[in-house]
């Protein structure tokens, strides 16, 4: 207790040199925390992004990850459905799991011929009640939903759905969907526009046109879609557009197409045996994805069915190249920070040890032991790294919260719009005890290197010091 | 039994043929040489000589301080050359106080914990502590002046605080370098008369340097160095030399 004491009052015996040893703690506290803090945001956000989109895990017929965007309707799966029973009924899945629903992944050719345009897209079928369940996945309260309205897709109406606005933009869908800053595309020809009827997808591909009973609806643009169905022939419908939303990644947001689960089987499979690409389990928390494979792999297993299983890192794997380069660059501040903090200190109790040889001697002509003396000054620069690392978390958690507060828009890697900068302040616990730790650590093992030195010292010299 | 054996039955300190030299570069300096003493249990030893004749360096190695180039030391019955670090350590906080020229407080402690500290080493129980304490305090009359700081002191007033720090825990042994070379001399014979008073109270040896001949009068005994060689040694009655 007295050592404590001695050291707390050592540390204000000149008070300039500490607080610029406190200041420097600080400021690579602020900095750790501000950082691991956007860094954490970004990847959150990115991970909510990816899992609204594509769910925590899909389950696949085997082979269709790795070969099935060539030809999505040969990797189909027949008994989607009796799968999805399974799962949703599981006692041990059921309460991991916020939506199961199938989904299928193709791919083919948006045409709007008002316009002469075309693009290649990527189509999703959902059920609409499961998107608009998944679009408000939300683990890590981001309250992204509060300046970006989730899309909404209609269960009315099986033609109708949503696109990119990326794609809505190329397709000049601008004006009829009413989009915002959206620059419309350049006028067609009059050669061009006589052309016109001759070059609707309507024409191609008869033999497996089952859209009939597709009424068109004047207020809503309609798209229409081809695509290979499983037999390899073309197959086309009509799709109306309600309305287009960011996507949040660029090259995704140019080619989405958001459709009805049964229309998307129709364009797929034609007339042929319903099936579905993927089934599609979003869950109420991300830690549980492995908990989920190991559960799923061994009902498979047991069932002798011939699907895979593949999770947010195989599904996105932009999502885990962004989560080691952040962690790369927030390790590589940190180290920096984290060496700055230790130089500090050691000049900091070096300069100590040196102003107070003559007292080190008469600690030890007292009676002190050199372990006594080394852990005076280990004490003292543990206490220096306490206060330097609380003040900086407090500050840095201040600073955070009107970063938060500040309004300001950024565009992170990834993302087709701006949105709020924000750092996480909510759910970090754990990295505001490491930060804290971590610099208490470093100060203490910076205040060793000297206190090591000032217990070596031969009595006599240190007393004959001046 | 040897000779040291005998002698360290009535001496606090018992040095045998000790020699200590220094190395400065290559060119060794004796500090030391040849010295072979018994300072008596219970008696007020001075040892006078000139600066840089070897005083300091004979405290060290009473204090064990320092370790001795070669010869025998004892002190307080036992041969510390065989102590290790830790050991000394043990043994100075128990036998062994030390009152300095520069008065060497901890200047982040107040009087009153200045003088606590040396029983905080010995795990003395609170209670004990603070009653020994006020008592030394009581001792050198400075109560009223409990919680100042060092730097809130005079320097006659630090001693009285070293003095007491020394004492405190009751020490076979207590070492004075030089005690009144930083007073002046009103205040240094009040400090040796303090000393000699609580010596007397607490029956302690005590051993104390100095370059000041006038000093000589309150020594039992005195030992005369210079050049690192004990001249003589004059023992004395109480208020004069023999």
């Amino acid at each position: 207790m007295k050592q404590l004491q001695i050291a707390a009052r050592n540390i204000f015996r000149n008070v300039r040199r500490s607080v610029m040893t406190i200041s420097a703690i600080m400021v690579g506290a602020i900095a750790i925390l501000l950082f691991g803090e956007f860094f954490m945001q970004i990847i959150r956000g990115l991970q909510t992004n990816f899992v609204i989109q594509s769910g925590h895990i899909s389950i696949f017929k085997t082979g269709y990850f790795d070969f099935g965007s060539g030809n999505p309707g040969a990797y189909g799966i027949k008994n989607y459905e009796e799968v999805l029973a399974t799962i949703t009924n599981d006692f041990e899945l059921k309460p991991l799991i916020n939506v199961a629903t199938p989904t299928i992944n193709l791919f083919g050719i948006a045409g709007n011929f008002e316009v002469e345009a075309s693009k290649t897209f990527f189509g999703k079928g959902l059920i609409p009640v499961d998107f608009n369940k998944m679009s408000k996945w939300d683990e890590h309260n981001l309250k992204y939903g509060d300046v970006r309205k989730p899309s909404v897709m209609s269960s009315v109406d099986e033609t109708h759905g949503i696109v990119g606005v990326g794609l809505a933009k190329i397709l000049g869908l601008c004006e009829k969907l009413k989009l915002k800053k959206c620059s419309q595309i350049p006028a067609k020809s009059k050669k061009a526009e006589a052309n016109l009827s001759a070059r609707n997808f309507g024409d191609l591909g008869k033999e497996d046109l089952v859209n009939e009973k597709v009424a068109i609806e004047p207020e809503k643009p309609r798209l229409d879609l081809l695509a290979a169905t499983a037999s390899g022939a073309p197959n086309v419908v009509s799709f109306f557009v309600d309305e287009a939303s960011q996507q949040g990644v660029k090259e995704y947001d140019d080619a989405f197409v958001g459709m009805n689960f049964k229309l998307a089987q129709q364009l797929l499979f034609g007339r042929s045996e319903k099936q579905a690409t993927g089934v599609v389990l979003q869950l109420n928390h991300t830690d549980d994805m492995d908990k989920v494979r190991i559960r799923l792999n061994s009902i498979f297993k047991e069932k002798n069915w011939d699907l895979e299983v593949r999770d947010l890192l195989e599904l996105q794997p932009f999502y885990k190249q962004a989560v080691g380069m952040f962690t790369s660059i927030f390790s590589f501040i940190a180290v920096i920070m984290a060496v700055i903090v230790l130089f500090t200190v050691v000049n900091t109790m070096t300069m100590s040890v040196m102003e107070r040889t003559n007292e080190i001697g008469t600690l030890r002509a007292i009676g002190v032991k050199r372990k006594g003396i080394t852990e005076q000054f280990v004490l003292e620069g543990s206490i220096l790294g306490m206060i330097g690392a609380s003040l900086g978390i407090i500050l840095g958690s201040i600073i955070g919260t009107m970063v938060n507060h500040s309004g300001f828009m950024w565009l992170p890697p990834g993302q087709a719009e701006a949105i709020p900068l924000r750092v996480l302040t909510t759910g970090v616990s754990g990295i505001i005890f490491s930060i804290w730790l971590g610099l208490v650590i470093m100060a203490t093992v910076a205040a060793w290197i000297p206190a090591r030195r000032a217990s070596k010292m031969k009595v006599v010299d240190a007393l004959g010091h001046i | 039994m040897s000779l040291i054996q005998n002698s360290a039955q009535n001496n606090t300190v018992v040095f045998e043929k000790v020699f200590k030299t220094y190395q400065m570069g290559e060119v060794l300096i004796p500090a030391l040489k040849n010295i072979s003493i018994n300072i008596p249990k219970q008696k007020f030893t001075m040892i006078l000589g000139p600066s840089g004749s070897g005083k300091t360096t004979l405290l060290n190695l009473i204090g064990c301080l320092d370790q001795q180039t070669s010869g025998r030391i004892e002190v307080c019955g036992s041969d510390v050359s065989r102590l290790t670090d830790d050991e000394i350590s043990e043994f100075r906080a128990k036998n062994i106080a030390f009152i300095f020229q520069n008065f060497n407080l901890i200047p982040v402690l107040s009087a009153y914990e200045n003088i606590e500290y040396p029983l905080i080493l010995l795990g003395m129980n609170p209670s004990e502590r603070r009653e020994r304490t006020l008592s030394m305090l009581s001792s050198v009359g400075l109560v009223d002046h409990a919680n100042h700081r060092p730097n809130q002191l005079s320097g006659g007033q630090k001693q009285r605080v070293a003095i007491a720090r020394a004492l405190v825990k009751q020490p076979g042994l207590v070492l004075a370098d030089e005690p009144t070379a930083n007073l002046d001399s009103k205040t240094g014979a009040s400090i040796i008369e303090l000393m000699h008073n609580i010596q007397e109270k607490f029956g302690a040896t005590f051993v104390f340097s100095t370059h000041d001949p006038q000093l000589i009068s309150h020594a039992e005994q005195t030992f005369r160095i210079c050049d690192g060689e004990i001249l003589n040694e004059t023992t004395a009655s109480k208020g004069g030399s023999q």
